[in-house]
């Protein structure tokens, strides 16, 4: 099957630095994929370039959708990113403060609906309708991901790792087929830990969706990921499966520098 | 305890006393010498300085006292935004909201049968800046735009009316829509710039945009006649019907109050839709609004072009209301009102800034004794709001829905 993302030697500078340097990723349908590399060595920045944050400088960026056909997403608005099936979470949170928790998924219907400023005034049938279905869904997105007791609350009350979880449902919300999810578990305690561990498994065998992670938490990577990226300077160091990995001298020499004695 | 309460006491006094010096000291030039140019002498007038110094201390000393026990307040309620306020409670109540909103309807029908003429005339402005308002808000309070130039789309429809009427004839009605299209247009054609803006630069670009409109009209004699402005525009015509000063004065009324129903109608039923929903997203966060695949540069035309067709309305309403526009109708103070009235009557909300228009228009007509320090009580009354209720006098509040076991859901 094709990769539904193929990142091909990706480049991006910011004036003379090189934060990506010639990357090359695949995730593949179906598999959880993960992004790992000490702090500062453009994952996040690996993130942004594919969502549509940043207009790469260099290399070529596809997707596949499972039942479409293979597009170059280089150019593309980060809206037009998310309407194509990729959503993603950010490492700070970046919910809405100010509106409901349902409201919060709500607008992660929007790219999916079309109601206009007509519909709004006269409310038609067919928009009453959609807006009845923009409801059901977010409540049974919600509802999935375990906040459906809260859906009234403004989503600035909500605790830190419900507030991670609300970024996600709302994500899912814009159905898509590959979820990218930028250090979901950051300052979660263990058990808040265990719990997204099976979100995020949950969401790939019930919705089909591909997950795609970049994390620190190495237990979670290790457990989660079939496959595994490491990212260091810009550069893609090492890839392979969990257990190869962990014995790859680069990444240990990346995370925990040269033994100078031996 | 009261050993604690003590030493704070005398910290407010002491700080106070420092005020009250700083106070004389600032306003000794002003207060205390008066050159006397008649009689060639120099008054010293030293009984103003004590006023002064009692009369700041006196302030300074509640201030603190009370804007410390506000902040004590504050550390009691650890989740002050989750309990509603006082008015939202009985907004929400429905045994007092419908008959407070019989009694608003009856009085607002009979009204202009009741007063005389001129009060009539002045709840007509009081209801103009509720629509002005009413649209403000959707650029402001909703979409999170500052728009310091709103009065130029306010200004686009009545010139669209009196210029259409001068050149072509065109009557009120005709000029209505016709008005609100051209000041819509104007809006988009305004918001096409200043997309990457926000925040600070997009007030500055926006009052600029305000002022360049007035003086535009103030110079370019040809296409809107200067300073001198337009006259000779006809009030709103019914029929054809003849009407005296005082009938054309309740028509007007009824006119806006129909007007003012219809915003309120279309505003609230826009809050709670689709296209409502992504402008609260833009004003929370642009990014992760785009991140869920809106559309930014269509949201924010939206909200410009739906704001000021509002303001084209009551432009077209306004020129035929005075029958004469000029520049000097449309000074930046006039942004500042509305925005005062949004403000005031807290974003987001719609019956907050129904009273918040009421307030600002009615208030400065009845106590016309006081007009010499208008600005200085809207400065005041600003500065206190900010501190003590920056949501404005009713805070917006969000739609909640209750969800059933069977799975069907129902709006609270």
């Amino acid at each position: 099957m094709a990769p539904l993302l193929e990142v091909k030697q990706l480049s991006m500078n910011f004036g003379g630095l090189k934060a990506l340097d010639r990357v090359d990723l695949d995730c593949l349908p179906g598999e959880i994929t993960a992004l790992i590399g000490p702090n500062g060595a453009g994952k996040t920045t690996f993130f942004n370039c594919i969502t549509g944050i940043y207009a790469p400088t260099g290399g070529d960026i596809f997707i596949t959708p499972p039942d479409g056909v293979r597009e170059q997403i280089n150019d593309l608005n980060m809206y037009k990113v998310t309407q194509r099936g990729l959503a993603r979470t950010f490492q700070n949170i970046r919910i809405f403060p100010d509106m409901t928790v349902l409201e919060n998924v709500m607008i992660g219907r929007h790219c999916r609906t079309k109601a206009g400023i007509l519909g709004a005034i006269l409310r038609d049938r067919t928009t009453t309708a959609e807006e009845r279905a923009i409801v059901r869904r977010s409540y049974e997105t919600l509802e999935k991901i375990g906040l459906a007791d809260d859906v009234n609350m403004l989503a600035r009350n909500l605790p830190y790792g419900a507030q991670r979880r609300l970024e996600i449902a709302r994500a899912v919300a814009t159905d898509p087929f590959l979820l990218l999810l930028d250090e979901p578990a950051a300052g979660m305690n263990p058990q808040e830990t265990k719990e997204l561990e099976a979100l995020i498994v949950g969401l790939r065998d019930e919705r089909e969706i591909s997950i795609f992670l970049i994390e620190h938490d190495m237990r979670l990577v290790m457990s989660l990921s079939d496959r595994v990226y490491v990212m260091d300077y810009g550069e893609m160091i090492a890839r392979g499966t969990p257990q190869e990995i962990r014995k790859n001298p680069e990444v240990i020499k990346a995370y925990l520098g040269e033994d100078v004695g031996a | 305890m009261s050993n604690m309460y003590a030493t704070k006491y005398i910290e407010v006094l002491r700080q106070s006393f420092v005020i009250a010096l700083w106070f004389m000291f600032l306003t000794f030039p002003v207060m205390v010498i008066r050159v006397n140019t008649i009689e060639n002498v120099v008054e010293w007038r030293w009984m103003n300085i004590i006023y002064v110094g009692i009369g700041s201390f006196i302030i300074s000393f509640l201030w603190q006292h009370l804007s410390g026990r506000k902040a004590s307040d504050r550390k009691t309620i650890p989740n002050a935004d989750g309990i509603k306020s006082l008015g939202q409670r009985l907004l929400g109540e429905k045994r007092i909201a419908l008959p407070a909103a019989g009694i608003v309807s009856v009085f607002a029908l009979i009204f202009p049968f009741v007063f005389s003429i001129y009060q009539t005339n002045i709840m007509a402005t009081a209801l103009m800046y509720v629509v002005l308002g009413l649209g403000l808000n959707i650029v402001v309070g909703q979409a999170g735009l500052l728009n310091l130039g709103y009065v130029a789309f306010y200004a686009a429809g009545a010139y669209t009316y009196a210029l259409l009427h001068y050149h072509f004839g065109v009557g009120f009605w005709a000029a209505l829509p016709l008005g609100a299209l051209a000041a819509a247009v104007l809006g988009i054609l305004l918001a096409l710039p200043v997309l990457r803006l926000r925040g600070d630069y997009l007030a500055i670009v926006t009052l600029g945009f305000g002022e360049i409109t007035r003086i535009i009209l103030e110079n370019w004699n040809e296409f809107s006649f200067g300073p001198s402005g337009i006259s000779g525009i006809p009030r709103p015509g019914l029929f054809g019907i003849e009407m005296n000063i005082q009938e054309a004065t309740t028509y007007l009324y009824f006119l806006m109050i129909i007007l003012c129903i219809i915003t309120i109608f279309v505003v609230n039923r826009l809050q709670n839709s689709r296209i409502g929903r992504a402008l609260i997203a833009l004003r929370e966060d642009e990014i992760a609004c785009q991140a869920m695949g809106i559309n930014k540069t269509r949201v924010k035309l939206t909200a410009f072009a739906l704001g000021s067709t509002w303001a084209g309305l009551v432009g077209v309403i306004f020129a035929a209301k005075t029958t004469f526009v000029n520049p000097a109708s449309f000074t930046f103070l006039e942004s500042a009102m509305i925005l005062s009235i949004v403000v005031l009557g807290g974003m987001g909300s719609i019956t907050g800034i129904i009273i918040g228009a009421l307030i600002l228009i009615l208030l400065p007509e009845y106590l016309r004794a006081f007009s010499d320090y208008r600005m200085l009580l809207f400065g005041i009354i600003m500065v206190i709001m900010m501190i003590f209720r920056p949501q404005g006098i009713v805070s917006g509040i969000r739609r909640t829905y209750e969800f059933h076991l069977d799975g069907s859901e129902s709006k609270k």
